[in-house]
């Protein structure tokens, strides 16, 4: 099977549609896996209740009949909105999701675009959603909204900076941009010349790897950097005025968003798609590449959300320090520890 | 009738006329935000009205009745039986306590004490409404700070006393177990051993929110020097319980005017202040508070002496002409009634001294210069229930 697979050629035309089709499937396949898994079932335990119960299996598919309900929910928009890009915000938040799919490989050959410069393209693209954040929040005409988008758009310019940096002591222990290379990298290393796991850059880059975490995890707007959408202050800030299908959208692109910086972070810290003990060239990984990034995806997330349903909110000014103040300097310490340590090993 | 008679064009009128049309009113000087009376972070009804410049509070003004029942007026036209039922309503998370002092009250202008094992209980059910009430402001602070988990902890063990209550009296929220005279029935069997294990709970539950919440260091960065009320600001403002203890006032009704019918002065217990009048220390000291009723709880368990829980008193209550007040030390603060009765079978005019209702009106004061997120801190950590504001 799998050299049949390796073979196959199709013309520009088919290959454009199945990737198009494929990361159609896959967004709101990934953020109906991380909604019921973490935010229904995991949440639920961890606050010692059971979660939805009637909804299929166990209550597995209460997204589903939420999602369904959404869509059935009239289109309101407010008096005072700006139509015109009240509509097309939600698009721009999602259309900023399906980009980063695009670089995120599940194996050598099962990835949509394998770009050169993926790290770079990932990092560009996730700032997309800063736009349509802003536009939701201005068009919606409600102050919550306003100060909710000006919220996320101070906090994730802010967070920007620490993941851009904490990025770059990997690719520079790497020596490549392109995701797939740093897959490779990570397996084929060797951590201060012992060879057993190859090299996972969690080992060598953890420092990296925590502010990449804590950066996510305010350009996802969770705990404890969820200030834009803080219900208890602003009402859910920039999301407050959006109803049925278009919150849906919303809620897609967080999850969905969340899926794929875990699976980035997977890849550039974790190995990505890649197994300790079987060759990176391996035509195994066809058929176990995509298990083994979703494995690593689900460790990453579970980290992402424990916190999330755990800590308080931070205030936005402390927030604001925490990035500039603690991490940027401390991403710039292990940019030059990395180095240093490359130039002597 | 106006010439309007499009829809749209009048509801913006009335808007106007209301000045409720916060959404599309950018004034060029700052910003008017209403907050509420719907907003999640205001327990219900309070309405709001801050004054920002980008973030920060120049003026904040709290706009209270919109749940506003008339009890004071509706118990003039009821029994004193009647008017027990529905102050159980005034703070609803902490019912058992409304009933005492009124009842104490009609029972110091009757002339009647009500029998050792009735003051007794009535002790313990008091204590464990405030166990009740307080847990939940742990919890939910905790929510309007962010921090989700914490709420379904506190609902998770306010269920253990709620349970008890229920058990004792009859109702989880609205007990209505107080008699002018003593108590309604005695306590069911094995309680005492029950309410053992319950209080233990919760003084494990309290532990459990030290270690999440109150020692959290986020949670210290969004309270610490935030809402700071100096003790005599805090004097002068009328504040009571908590609130004013956080400031440093050593003033408990408990210790320092505890009226005859309650029996704090058998139990071993101590008064927490703390010095620093801000956000965190009055979560602090109401955590305490909540182990040091658990412990009171605790011991008067042990020592409920034998006897009838009711007092002779005929079955048709005149309580006799007279005024009386009388004020205990309530979950959330002093909270008093005064009975004026003209010997009927109604009293004539009964004031009803709340504690959130004084402890709101400092909000004006201390939310000057605050940040909108600390507003949140302020309003959660005051912590008043819209059914003791507005009665």
């Amino acid at each position: 099977m799998t050299p049949m697979l390796a073979s196959f050629d199709p013309p520009y035309w088919l290959s454009t549609v199945i990737k198009v089709l494929v990361v159609g499937a896959v967004v709101p396949t990934t953020a109906l896996i991380l909604g019921v898994v973490f935010l229904f079932k995991i949440m639920s335990w961890m606050q010692s209740r059971l979660g939805p119960q009637e909804a299929g299996p166990r209550g597995l598919l209460q997204l589903l009949a939420d999602g369904v309900k959404f869509i059935q929910k009239e289109d309101i928009a407010p008096n005072g909105a700006d139509l015109w890009v009240f509509k097309a915000a939600p698009l721009v938040v999602l259309s900023s999701t399906l980009l980063l799919y695009v670089a995120l490989p599940a194996s050598a050959h099962l990835v949509v675009e394998d770009l050169d410069v993926g790290v770079f393209y990932v990092l560009a693209i996730s700032s997309l959603s800063v736009i349509g954040v802003l536009m939701a929040g201005w068009a919606s005409a409600n102050k919550y909204s306003l100060m909710g988008a000006l919220r996320a758009a101070g906090q994730l310019i802010a967070y920007e900076l620490p993941m851009v940096l904490a990025v770059i002591g990997v690719v520079i222990q790497a020596g490549t941009m392109s995701l797939n290379g740093i897959v490779f990298a990570q397996n084929g290393g060797a951590v201060f010349g012992w060879t057993g796991i190859g090299n996972p850059y969690i080992l060598t880059q953890f420092i990296g790897f925590f502010i990449f975490i804590a950066a996510v995890q305010a350009e996802l707007t969770q705990p404890p950097f969820d200030m834009p959408v803080a219900e208890s202050e602003i009402v859910s800030g920039y999301q407050v005025e959006y109803t049925g299908f278009r919150f849906l959208i919303f809620f897609l692109a967080e999850f969905a968003t969340a899926f794929v910086f875990a699976g980035i972070a997977a890849v550039m810290f974790l190995g990505g798609w890649a197994v300790p003990w079987l060759e990176a060239s391996s035509d195994w990984y066809y058929v176990l590449g995509p298990a083994v990034l979703f494995a690593k995806v689900m460790v990453v997330s579970f980290i992402i959300f424990w916190v999330r349903f755990t800590y308080p909110r931070l205030r936005e000014d402390q927030l604001q320090s925490f990035a500039w103040k603690f991490l940027i300097p401390l991403a710039l310490v292990n940019i030059v520890a990395t180095a240093v340590l490359k130039v002597v090993f | 009738m106006t010439a309007v008679s499009d829809p749209s064009q009048l509801s913006d009128l009335v808007a106007e006329a209301t000045d409720t049309r916060v959404n599309l009113d950018f004034e060029s000087e700052g910003m008017t935000l209403n907050m509420g009376p719907q907003h999640p972070a205001t327990h219900g009804t309070l309405r709001i009205v801050a004054k920002l410049d980008g973030e920060q509070v120049i003026s904040a003004e709290p706009i209270c009745g919109y749940m506003h029942r008339g009890y004071e007026k509706i118990v003039e036209v009821r029994t004193y039986p009647q008017i027990n039922a529905l102050i159980n309503r005034i703070d609803w998370l902490g019912s058992f306590a409304n009933e005492v002092p009124f009842i104490l009250a009609a029972e110091k202008l009757m002339g009647v004490e009500a029998p050792p094992r009735a003051q007794w209980i009535r002790t313990i059910l008091f204590e464990m409404s405030r166990v009740a009430n307080i847990s939940l402001f742990l919890g939910d602070f905790g929510l309007q700070l962010g921090g989700m988990t914490a709420g379904f902890y506190a609902f998770r063990d306010r269920e253990h006393v709620l349970n008890m209550i229920e058990s004792a009296t009859g109702g989880r929220f609205h007990p209505n177990f107080d008699r002018i005279g003593g108590l309604k029935d005695d306590l069911p069997k094995g309680w005492i051993a029950d309410s053992h294990v319950a209080m233990d709970k919760l003084l494990a539950f309290c532990d459990e929110m030290e270690d999440l919440l109150v020692g959290n260091e986020i949670f210290q960065s969004r309270t610490r020097g935030i809402g700071v009320i100096p003790a005599e600001i805090a004097l002068n403002y009328g504040l009571s319980g908590a609130n004013l203890r956080a400031s440093g006032v050593d003033w408990d009704l408990r210790r320092d005017g505890c009226p005859p019918g309650l029996v704090y002065d058998q139990a071993d217990w101590k008064v927490w202040t703390h010095p620093d009048g801000d956000c965190f220390a009055r979560t602090w000291v109401r955590l305490q508070e909540t182990r040091e009723a658990a412990k009171i709880v605790k011991q008067l368990l042990d020592t409920i002496p034998a006897g009838p829980v009711m007092a002779k008193v005929p079955r048709i209550i005149k309580v006799p002409e007279g005024e009386a007040y009388v004020a205990t030390e309530n979950p959330l603060g002093e909270m008093g009634y005064y009975i004026a009765s003209k010997g009927d079978l109604v009293p004539f005019r009964v004031k009803i001294r709340s504690a959130s209702f004084n402890n709101i009106s400092i909000v004006p004061w201390v939310a000057r210069g605050a940040y909108v997120p600390d507003l949140i801190s302020i309003l959660g950590s005051l912590y008043f229930i819209l059914g003791d504001i507005d009665r």
